[in-house]
Order: C-alpha cells, then structure tokens, then sequence
C-alpha cells in the first residue's frame, strides 16, 4: 500500500478486481477491452483463480451466472456490443438476486459502431437494458484511480445488495496509462454467502434454489415489489456525486466519466476568466444524483449536459432539475472527444 | 404375513404430484437421475441446472441444490459452477428445443473443453411446453405446429444427431443415446445414467445422455400408441447405444 504504479486502466481495473477477492473470470474477446481478460488469464492462476474464455458474451454471463450462485466473487468485462448479448443474462441474474461484477469500456455505436471510445450506452445501463423491471448499481469513474476504488468496492457492494453492480467506463479510461495506487476499501458488513449459495445443503440443512421464474403473479408481483424496494434503498444509500466550484454559479456543467474530466477543465478555464460556472459529476448513474440537480439556486439560469453521446443522461438532468432550470446538451459522437474549448463555447452559448 | 417394501420414492425426489403429461417420459427421466444421485450417495453435494421448457419445473421434483438457467445456457451455468466448485456434482437436463436448438452452442463449447459436468438430453423430436413446434430434431415428415405439412429437407434440413456429433470431440468421457419407451430400454438407461454420473465423479470429463422421450400430448398421440412410435419411429433414425466410454 502507498505505492503508486503506472498502469493502463484495463489492467488496472482487472487488478483491483483481484486485489477487492474476485477470483473467477468468464469472459470473450472485443475491443477495447481485451487487456481484462488477458491480464486475468496471466494473475487468476497465480492467486488459485480460474479464468475460462467463453464460447460468447451469451455464455460469458450465463458462466456468471452460475459462477455467483455458488456465492464466490465472479466478474465479467465487454465493450458495448458484447453487453447488448449480455442483457439477456443480466436481467436473469438481476431476476434472481445474484452478485457480480460487469465492466463496460464502452464504444460507440449502434451496431457495430466502431471500437473508439463513447458514452452512448448510458440508456441501457441506467434502465437495466434487458427485458423487465430491474436496475442495476452503475459505478461511472473519471480517472484509472477513481475506476480501481470503485472496483475495490463494487464487489462488496454486489453482494449487500445482491444485485449486478456495473463499472460503466469507457474506452479512454481502458487504453490510457494513469498512476494508480491500490487501497484498501473500507471494510462493510456483508452477508453470510452459505445462507443462499448453492453447495452448502449440509451446512443449512435445506436445499438452494437460484431462479428467476414465478409463474404464480402474486408471486412475480412481490418479487417484483421486493426488487424495487431494494432500489430504492440503493438510491438512497448509494447515491454519489461530486460537485467543482458550485458555489456560485449561475450556469451548470455536468458529466460523467472522462468527458467530466474535459469539462472540469473547461469551467476551470472559464471560472479564472469570472464566467460564473460549476459543475455536478455523477459518479453512479444508477441511482442518479436527482438531489444536486432539484437543489439548485434560483440564480442559475442553465444546465448543459456534456457527452459522448447524441444525449441521454440529459433525460436525467431533466427529471433533477423538473422544469425549473433550462437544460442544454452539447456532445460528440463516433469516438471522438468534446475539446476544451467545444466545451467552453456550448457554456458561453448558455447566455442569452 | 410380513410385508417387504420392494419399491420406494427415491430419497432425492420430492414428495410433490407431477405436472406432466399423461404418458411424457420426463418422469421416468427424472426418476432414473434421482436413483443415480441416491445410489451414489451424493444428494448433499449435487446441482442441477434446469432448462426452459417443460422441464423447468425439475427444480420441484429432484431434491438437490438447483439453478434455472436461461434457455439454452445451462452447459454454461454449470461449467461455471463445476469450475469453481468442483467438489460438487454438477448436470443439466435440457429438451431438444433447448440444448439442440437455442443451446447449441453452448453444449458444444462445454463438451469440447471437456467441462466435468453431466447432461441429460431429452430428445422428443418436438417443442413440449409452447405447443408442438417443430424441434431441431423433428423426424422427416414428422407434423408439428410449424411444420404442419410434415418436415422437408428442403425447407428445414434434417433431424439433428446430438450424440454421434459431440461423440466426435475429443475431449468428452461419456456419450450414449438411450430410450425411454419400454421397460427393457429403461433398464439400460438407468446404467447409462449411472456411467454418466460415475464418468463425473472420477473426474474423466464431459458426459451425456441422450434420451428418447416421448410427447404424446404434442404428437397427437395416446400414450401407447406414443411409446410404439418411438420404437419404430425414432429408433431406426436415432441408433441407440454408446459411442464415447472413459478410456
């Protein structure tokens, strides 16, 4: 502990991953996220782990799947295509109450897009993107740092809540070389996983059962019920966000993940030039900080969503501020990066 | 006189009335597994993963740990589950629809990396629980709700030998086809279940049992007219016997 080293952000994630006890891996190849599983194939085996390269992301998550149910730390990591086949499979594990851990190094689309990085799959994992009512806990770092603490805790977090918790990052964030430096999550109180893991029909004296189906709909409706409620205590135990020069402002930026780290320069720039302006940073998008955005001063006069996608945490921005502060959007698409200065001319546009 | 208990429930199968058809071979299949997991006295440390399809309601009759898996992943789930624990006896049972059809894939990548696990394939040449739609392993000329002029070539293909095709890999221990139709048949299903679950727990990889079943709900048949048909029906297409033992 104490030292920093410097890593790409893929294998910083994969490691933290190691270091927060994940020690099973199922995975498939796709840009720009392959330094996962190929520095898991070289460090599972060194800590008793197991890596197993999936025939797809359909058997990737399914491998999850089964691999949470025996309550042990599991994980699986793509790229935006890969989670579209996985979202079958992630609502299943959602439906049956499973932990695990779901990195995204999200590139842009639709279809096969290209493999440059992008935000555009922001929709899909604030609304669970499967089919069904379920949400899952969505971590959205900004810096290698950031994605290696929120690692370190997504998986404690999987299992309090027993929910698929997702590291939505993006493929800046995978390719880059950032110092890092590998600290130890607080430790949180955690479930015994013998209580509902398969293997452990001794130790309870009753049978486990892993299942998504009720047929019954009194039963799919209190499941359904009881999900929800959980998401709610997620919202509000969970819910993170980080403020920059707020105080003050009449005009508000907000971003998340890289394109936050671009913007924080551009209201940095425009603050030392007296341009009143701050900035909200959502680091989970799933609960969404409504709160910061509802809290607003009446002197604020606009709210400008940034974004590597054609705008959709707007939708969000909107419900948190509800009708009260006009909001903006400027973003770029294709795998290409708002400029500082993009940024700073969409934040002057805000005057009227 | 001293009355002598011959015959009883399996210890590892639930005390709970059946859904099933009159005259599906789903319970006799289920009974056969039952009795293996009893007679190897591994009831405490056995998973089964169930399909989508009729047979997803195994998880109420065999009294082990279980999963539900989505349709067609159970290999999946499974291989995952072995890998991690592998301490644990792990199957699936999974229809044609299911593992021939959507699940292909993934019984093909489990059997071909060898994954110790143990599949039960029940092969009724149809889909069960939607409504007798056509199955990867529909016989030629056979009816179904999606084939309603009897299954061509042409349109469809032919009927898909599950056994013979993984029994090319190089990786699986065990792979045999078995029938369900009469008793002296299930006699011999019972031993290959038994191989299968034995070819698991002495570690020597991948092993199935394919068993032809019938569906007399669905082919529109009476339950002994159903059990003939598999006989000179199924049989002379679907060899039965096996073709992959442990070295």
């Amino acid at each position: 502990m104490g030292e920093k080293v410097l890593m790409k952000g893929n294998e910083a994630l994969a490691e933290a991953a190691i270091q927060a006890g994940c020690r099973y891996f199922f995975g498939y190849p796709i840009t720009p996220q392959n330094e996962i599983p190929e520095y898991m194939s070289r460090r599972l085996p060194e800590v008793g782990g197991v890596y197993l390269q999936a025939e797809s992301e359909v058997a990737s998550i399914n491998m999850v799947f089964g691999g949470a149910g025996t309550g042990e730390r599991v994980m699986t990591s793509s790229s935006s295509p890969g989670i579209s086949l996985m979202s079958e499979g992630i609502s299943y594990i959602a439906g049956a109450e499973l932990p695990c851990v779901i990195m995204n190094i999200v590139r842009g689309g639709p279809g096969l897009g290209g493999i440059l990085p992008a935000q555009s799959d922001y929709f899909q994992a604030t609304r669970g993107g499967g089919h069904g009512d379920y949400r899952l806990l969505v971590l959205s770092p900004s810096t290698v740092q950031e994605a290696v603490d929120l690692t370190m805790e997504a998986f404690d977090l999987a299992e309090i809540y027993r929910n698929p918790v997702m590291i939505l990052g993006d493929g800046f964030m995978g390719q880059m070389m950032e110092a890092v430096e590998f600290k130890t999550a607080p430790e949180k109180k955690l479930p015994d996983k013998r209580d509902r893991a398969v293997g452990y029909k001794e130790w309870r004296g009753k049978r486990a059962l892993v299942k998504s189906l009720y047929l019954d709909p009194d039963a799919l409706e209190a499941h359904n019920k009881k999900l929800q409620a959980k998401y709610e205590l997620m919202a509000d135990r969970e819910t993170r966000f980080e403020t920059y020069l707020l105080e003050g402002a009449d005009y508000v930026v907000t971003a998340y993940g890289t394109t936050a780290r671009i913007a924080r320069s551009a209201v940095k720039q425009l603050r030392d030039e007296g341009f009143p302006v701050g900035m909200i940073r959502p680091i989970t998008v799933f609960p969404f900080p409504y709160a910061p955005f509802a809290g607003l001063g009446s002197q604020v006069k606009a709210v400008l969503s940034v974004e590597m996608s054609c705008g959709q945490m707007v939708d969000d921005v909107k419900i948190g501020v509800a009708g009260k502060v006009p909001v903006s959007f400027f973003g770029r698409v294709g795998g290409i990066a708002p400029t500082v200065d993009e940024i700073v001319n969409a934040i002057r546009g805000l005057q009227v | 006189m001293k009355e002598t208990q011959i015959f009883e429930r399996p210890r590892s199968m639930a005390d709970v009335v059946t859904h099933y058809c009159p005259g599906c071979t789903h319970g006799v299949a289920h009974r056969l597994v039952a009795e293996a997991i009893d007679e190897l006295g591994i009831q405490d440390r056995t998973v089964g993963v169930a399909p989508v399809g009729c047979a997803v309601f195994i998880y109420n009759y065999i009294d082990t740990d279980m999963y539900e898996a989505a349709h067609g992943r159970a290999p999946a789930v499974a291989s995952a589950c072995k890998r991690i624990r592998p301490d644990l006896t792990v199957f699936t049972y999974q229809g044609d629809g299911d593992l021939a059809s959507i699940g292909l894939a993934e019984v093909v990548h489990a059997a071909n990396r060898g994954e110790n696990i143990t599949v039960i394939f029940i092969n009724n040449a149809i889909y069960g629980m939607t409504g007798g739609q056509m199955a990867p392993t529909t016989l030629m000329g056979q009816k179904a709700t999606t084939c309603p002029f009897g299954r061509e070539a042409k349109a469809n293909g032919y009927p898909m030998r599950v056994a013979e095709m993984l029994a090319t890999l190089a990786a699986p221990g065990y792979v045999a086809r078995v029938s369900l139709a009469k008793p002296k048949f299930i006699l011999e299903a019972k031993k290959a279940v038994r191989k299968a679950f034995e070819t698991q727990l002495a570690g020597k990889g991948f092993s199935l049992v394919e068993m032809l079943s019938t569906c007399p709900t669905n082919w529109g048949m009476r339950p002994v007219e159903a059990t003939d048909w598999l006989v000179e029906q199924m049989i002379p297409y679907y060899p039965l016997g096996e073709f992959k033992v442990p070295e």
